[in-house]
Formats: C-alpha cells, structure tokens, sequence
C-alpha cells in the first residue's frame, strides 16, 4: 500500500471578476496562502502542478513566487485541469519524489460563452463554423435527453439553481451572492432550452491552491490535515455522450465521471452512502443532476424527489455544492476543481461558518468534468 | 438544377435532388461514423470505407440556441439580426445520431421520437460583393421516418 497523502495548506483567491488582476496575480495571491496556510515557505515546495486555460502558463507563476528550480508540470485539461493537477501532485507523493507538492490553477476568461475553436479538439471548421459547437448546446442536449428517458421536470433544473445561490449567499468569498426566487430562475432567459440564464454558470476569473505532503508527517505542519483517500482522473470511452460530439456511437457507453467515480470509490475502500458533503460539477442545473447519479448518490431518476425533500441542502442527508458550486463561483477553468476541494477540505476542518454542515463530517467528495470528456473525482478525509 | 454551394461538400451527397449523409464505416467491426474518419475509436482499426448515413431519422434530443455564438461561427448576423436556430441530435437507421441543425425552432413544434429528414439550409452568403448563399445540412419534419 503506498503511503497516505494529506493537504496541509489550502487557498482561494475569490471567483468573479477582478479588472485590476491578471489570472496570474489571482494564482500567486491564492498560492502565498495556501503556503501560509501550511506553513512552508514555497523554497520547501519539490514539485508543482499548475493550470491556466487563457491566462498564460502557470510555470509563470515561479516569476511571482521565486526561481526555485524545482520542477514545475503545465496541466491543460479543460475544466479537469485542477482534479488533474491534484491528482498528479498526489502521485509525485506517493512515489516519494517530493516532500512538499503544490497543485494551483488560475484562470481570466473573457465574458460570455467559450468560443473553442474546432482544429484545437480535432475537429472540422464547419462543426465551429455552422453553429453546432458550444458547450451549452452540449449541456442542454444531454440533459433534455435524460430528462426524457428519467422522468426529470424543469422543477429539479429550478431547483439546483435555487439552492445553488441559496448557498452562495452564505458564502463571503462567493461571487454570486444573492438568493434567487423560484420564478426568476424559472423565467429566465432561455439560453439553451431546456437550460434557461439562471441555470448556467459564467466564465469568471480567480485562483486556488493546495499544499500537499505525506499524511505521517502532516500534522507537524498543519493541525487539521485533510487525507486524500483517492484522486481519479479517467477520460471518455467510445460510445459514452461527450461534448464537442458531430455524432453520437449507436450503442452508448457510461461516462467518464461513472468510471472516475467507481474506481475512487474502490480505492478509498468506502461508498457513496459513506460521504458527509459533496461537490458535483455543476457547469448548469442538468449537468448536476446527471453527476448526482453517474457519481452514485442516488439512482436515475430519483434526484427530483432527493431535490424537493431538501435532501441536497446544506442541513440534509446529501449536502452538495455548499459553497454555491460553479453556479454561485462562476467557472475560472484552471481553478475551479481545486474550488472544490477547497470547500470540502473547510468544511472537513469545520472552519464554513454559515455555510458549515451540521456534526462532524468524516468525508468529503468531488468530482468534476470537463471537455473533451474528462473526469476528475477526489475523495477526502478528515 | 445544380447543387447548392455547400458550407462542407464532404458530408453530402445527392441522390438526384435528395442530400445524403456521407459518413464511414469500420471494415473490421462496422461501427458507423459522422462526419467520415480515418480510424475507429471503438476496436481501433485503421481501415475505413465511405458509408452512407441516409438522410431520414428521429429526433433524440433538441435544443433551441437562444444567443448569437461567437466566431467560429460566420452567418454573419448580429445579436440584433440573429434569430434563434434549433439543434438536435438525429437517431439514424443504423442508431447513429447525428448532431445537426434542425429548421424548427419552436418549442411546441419539436418532440422526442419526431420524424424527420435531410434538407440543405442557407446560413450565409458568401460575402464576396453578390448575395450567394452558403448552405449546410439540417433536419425537417417529415411525414414518415
């Protein structure tokens, strides 16, 4: 067995929009405190994993925080760019390549929709060129899909969004901070039907960082280590319905979150009933509903039931997205799975405030997915 | 009567005046594929040959694309100019779906399961000084599957 890893050191610069900043800047705030946070200085760091979708190379980031000439690893992975670089800063532990690992993502998008271009994912032009190629769509056909074939209601979509900026607003650091009603959410532009504004998270900007080392030494360091129990990382199989699809295998195969999940879940020796507080990627309402039952918290179909009884709230048996989730964040790309961790490894620490889960949760859960079908689950222990 | 200009002339090809899907076929395991590639991505073989995809289907799943997408996507239009276009994923005879454009986008007009065929739409000019018209393929309510 291969040793335990813990996070020692966790830290956020706030998701939103920072015109005085550069995606950079908002990484190196967020690193310094992560480091803080574990007290180390960044010359003790052996090895570092960082991401950035439009906001330039991480490896950039040793020009803010100081030449060390340690190894530096650019992780470009979509939106899995921070599940990925966590789950290499994992193994570069567990190998005993480093004592002290970072793992750090930032990101500065412009506003509006992503705009990929087809060459960069192997696609044709007319695919980008004709109008077919935005993630929206993808969102909003995969969740119409599985609404028709699971019985799901624009009720359920209502309320993920609900809850979503429910919890933001309890959250300081949130960038949507405002409690929206049930019909405002339910009437809101439609951008993608079934997939109306509220229903979407933004592009946005910010930064976040962990500090990692091996678990029989972390409480020198920091008094509440968080223990990584598994950090997954799988892509898509033939068959499974990804984004950026010109078409669709005749026979389907289970999502790359199903497999993440499931082999996280094995190599933590624990399951899905076992977990305190969760994250679901939730790039827009459907997307988690969907990762609610691909990750194994409920089985399809059910989640409007689990939605309406308050079971996904904050006081309930499955608290999801405490934080507001990427509805209540926004989505800076390099940043946002390590987002996740942050939260649960809080809410682990017991350190949320408002926003904390009732008695003393032991496990912590996050998954998140990203183009072109890539997902990353962690599995976090207090 | 000739053919339209064609934004992906690859992809079509016309059965009299009927545009068909051209897509291709694994000679090892037959998985089907749109648009045609150069190997399989379920058994890994490299050998492909051209395969007609047909051009009737059923809807599998819809959406309407509310806002203007940005480059690059080139009809031209402004946030102003731009009005909503369906899409669609079309189950194919061979279970294939094909993601497309659809020429409805109402949403009381579209259903899951629906009949639809191939058609050719404009959705650009060429740009260069006369008027054109660029067309792409997209799905139509049809009468039967």
């Amino acid at each position: 067995m291969a040793q335990d890893v813990a996070i020692i050191g966790i830290g956020l610069h706030p998701f939103g929009r920072h015109d005085t900043l550069t995606g950079r800047a908002q990484g190196a705030i967020a690193l310094r405190a992560a480091l803080k946070d574990a007290g180390i200085g960044w010359e003790s760091v052996g090895i570092a994993y960082g991401g950035s979708h439009d906001a330039g190379n991480a490896d950039a980031l040793c020009n803010d925080l100081g030449l060390t000439g340690l190894p530096f690893i650019n992780v470009a992975n979509g939106c899995a760019t921070g599940g990925s670089a966590l789950a290499s800063a994992v193994a570069a532990i567990r190998s005993g390549s480093a004592e002290f690992a970072v793992a750090v993502g930032f990101d500065k998008h412009p506003r509006g929709a992503f705009n990929p271009h087809p060459r960069d994912w192997g696609l044709p032009d007319w695919y980008g060129e004709t109008g077919l190629m935005l993630t929206t769509q993808f969102f909003a056909l995969k969740t119409r899909r599985y609404m028709h074939e699971h019985g799901i209601t624009e009720d359920a979509l209502v309320r993920v969004a609900q809850r979503a900026f429910r919890n933001g607003a309890l959250n300081p650091q949130a960038w949507r901070r405002r409690e929206m009603s049930y019909a405002e959410i339910a009437e809101s532009m439609p951008v993608n039907l079934p997939l109306r504004q509220y229903m979407f998270c933004n592009p946005a900007e910010g930064g976040a960082a962990l500090v990692l080392c091996p678990a029989e030494v972390a409480k020198r360091y920091h008094p509440k280590p968080i223990i990584v129990k598994a950090a997954i990382v799988r892509t898509r199989h033939h068959g499974s319905f990804e984004v950026f699809s010109p078409a669709l295998a005749a026979q389907q195969a289970p999502a790359p979150t199903v497999t993440a999940s499931r082999a996280a879940f094995e190599q933590a020796g624990v399951g899905p009933r076992d977990i305190d507080v969760l994250q679901l990627q939730d790039t827009d309402s459907g997307s988690e509903i969907i990762h609610m039952a691909e990750n194994g918290f409920c089985e399809h179909g059910e989640q409007e039931r689990l939605l309406r009884d308050g079971e996904t709230e904050i006081g309930g048996r499955l608290p999801i997205n405490t934080d507001g989730g990427c509805l209540a964040n926004g989505e800076p790309i390099g940043a946002s799975g390590l987002r996740q961790v942050i939260e649960i490894c809080t809410q682990l620490r017991q350190e949320a405030g408002a926003r904390q889960v009732p008695g003393i949760p032991r496990l912590g859960y996050t998954h998140v997915y990203g183009a072109p079908g890539v997902s990353g689950v962690t599995i976090l222990q207090r | 009567m000739p053919h339209p200009v064609l934004a992906s002339p690859d992809l079509i090809r016309f059965e009299g005046d009927t545009p068909h899907l051209v897509g291709s076929r694994c000679d090892e395991c037959g998985e089907v594929y749109f648009p045609a590639t150069d190997s399989c991505t379920r058994c890994t073989a490299t050998r492909m040959s051209p395969h007609d995809v047909g051009h009737r289907g059923t809807l599998w799943s819809w959406t309407i694309q509310g806002f203007l997408p940005k480059a690059p996507y080139n009809s031209g239009e402004t946030p102003e100019t731009f009005r909503p276009y369906g899409v669609g994923y079309v189950e194919m005879e061979s279970g294939i779906k094909v993601e497309s454009r659809l020429t409805v986008a109402d949403e009381a007009l579209l259903q899951i399961g629906m009949p639809l065929e191939l058609t050719l739409i404009p959705y650009r000019t060429t740009g260069e000084g006369d008027e054109s018209e660029v067309f792409t393929f997209a799905f139509r309510p049809s009468a039967s599957a």
